[in-house]
């Protein structure tokens, strides 16, 4: 185990925690809104969040570019007002990550959103608390399994992410390595000593994760 | 000050289409299943809108169709008991009970809190969660927890239907203390025959999504104009005198 791995290990964390800390606000609003709210477009709303789960990461990491990278239509703005781009930088990991991980929590919080009782609901509203006060007091706490279940896919999801950061953020070692990309690399150069622990140590990294957070889980309520 | 209602609501077929108004009194909407009871109820309380029509309460309107109003449930101030009771299962009974008090200054909603405590003979469940108490305390918490605002009007969707025998009477005695205390309109749902001719002061009887009749109880069984009621009343009171006439054979050989 060298500085590399140490690297790519240290950066697959930072990664992954913060595109999940974005995917846990983003997806619990993005879900709640799906499961409690009507509105023209839904559905199609909820097809284009979703494609991520079934495309393949190249062609999500296709499209990143196509809005992001220096001549996408929001990147070219960035670019043009702060002359950065987000492309081959670790926020780009980051940010494919988030687009690939985000289905896992909305599918996962918005079930779990859809389960609460809805008596539940309406005695809060008839006890004098706001739409906000009860999704914060009754309705999340209510879910809390499913939204944790689905932070924790996201997580995993996020740390295994591949193709679609290949597209964005490159393969800089150094910069951008992420486990996964560092395993690709090691492996293609035939360094299978380097990329046999990588390996490991991600199986490692993942299952504990998960079986953790699956205790805890099991635990609350 | 009581709570009038003229209603007109359609829901996949089905046809609301009822008006009745009621003083401080306790009111029983007595059918079958599916007559529009609960429905009503909904729209009362703000929880469905109504298509047409208006909910009064004294002289505050919470909705009205020809001038659109329509006030949210939050500030209808209705105490609401449902069916499932609702108690929220995450939080304990001291918790659910102060859930009833939004918008009360803190010490106020304490002080209220411990005087329900009290009056519904909680004591020493305050830090227990709904799951760890008995079927009557959480019908009692659920009680608490509605008053707690002081609502001007109270819903009670059949709020005994789950319990056993027992536990029934003793609750339709703890409503009967509860309005003492409260003299509110309150509306109670039922389709349990004893439950509505014992605790009504008014009987209304819904049939296929109308008000069918409305009167005390003595009124619609001197004079019932449904064929339905008129056979469940008749039924009710064969029994009622059948347990009458057994009881006082007993005691007398006793």
């Amino acid at each position: 185990m060298d500085s590399s791995n140490l690297f790519s290990m240290r950066l697959s964390l930072q990664v992954a925690s913060v595109a999940t800390a974005f995917v846990v606000v983003v997806g619990i609003c993005i879900a709640y809104v799906l499961a409690r709210k009507n509105f023209r477009g839904k559905e199609i709303f909820d097809m284009l969040l979703t494609l991520p789960l079934v495309l393949p990461p190249t062609v999500t990491g296709y499209y990143l570019i196509v809005i992001f990278g220096r001549n996408g239509f929001i990147g070219k703005i960035i670019y043009e007002w702060t002359g950065w781009t987000i492309m081959f930088t670790w926020y780009a990991a980051a940010l494919a990550s988030f687009v690939v991980a985000l289905p896992l929590m909305i599918k996962t919080a918005r079930a779990a959103i859809e389960s609460v009782d809805k008596n539940l609901i309406n005695a809060s509203y008839t006890l004098g608390h706001s739409e906000f006060d009860t999704a914060i007091k009754v309705i999340l706490p209510l879910a809390k399994r499913g939204i944790i279940a689905g932070a924790v896919l996201s997580f995993a999801r996020a740390m295994g992410e591949f193709g679609a950061t290949l597209m964005l953020a490159g393969n800089i070692p150094g910069k951008t390595d992420t486990m996964p990309i560092a395993i690709y690399s090691s492996a293609s150069a035939g360094e299978w000593s380097t990329a046999h622990i990588m390996v490991i140590l991600l199986t490692v990294m993942s299952g504990s994760f998960l079986y953790l957070a699956n205790r805890y889980s099991e635990r609350i309520i | 000050m009581g709570l009038s209602i003229d209603l007109k609501k359609k829901v996949n077929g089905f046809d609301l289409d009822v008006r009745w108004e009621i003083g401080k009194e306790l009111a029983v909407l007595f059918g079958y299943s599916g007559a529009g009871k609960s429905m009503t109820l909904q729209l009362i309380a703000g929880l469905m809108k109504p298509d047409e029509g208006f909910v009064r309460s004294g002289t505050n309107t919470f909705f009205d169709s020809s001038s659109n109003i329509n006030i949210s449930p939050q500030k209808r101030s209705i105490g609401y008991v449902f069916q499932d009771l609702a108690l929220f299962p995450h939080m304990t009974v001291i918790q659910n009970i102060t859930y009833g008090g939004n918008g009360l200054p803190k010490e106020e909603k304490m002080k209220r809190a411990l005087e329900m405590i009290e009056r519904f003979r909680l004591a020493g469940l305050e830090n227990k969660l709904p799951s760890e108490i008995s079927g009557g305390q959480k019908q009692r918490t659920t009680f608490a927890r509605a008053l707690l605002r002081k609502p001007d009007i109270l819903l009670l969707d059949e709020p005994f239907s789950a319990l056993d025998n027992p536990l029934r009477l003793e609750m339709r005695g703890v409503l009967r203390e509860i309005r003492q205390e409260f003299v509110i309109p309150v509306v109670l749902v039922t389709h349990d025959i004893t439950e509505a001719l014992t605790l009504a002061d008014r009987l209304i009887i819904y049939s296929n999504g109308k008000a069918a009749q409305s009167g005390s109880p003595k009124e619609i069984y001197d004079n019932p104009e449904n064929p339905d009621v008129e056979r469940l009343l008749k039924t009710f009171y064969r029994e009622h005198s059948c347990f009458m006439q057994r009881f006082k054979k007993e005691t007398t050989i006793a």
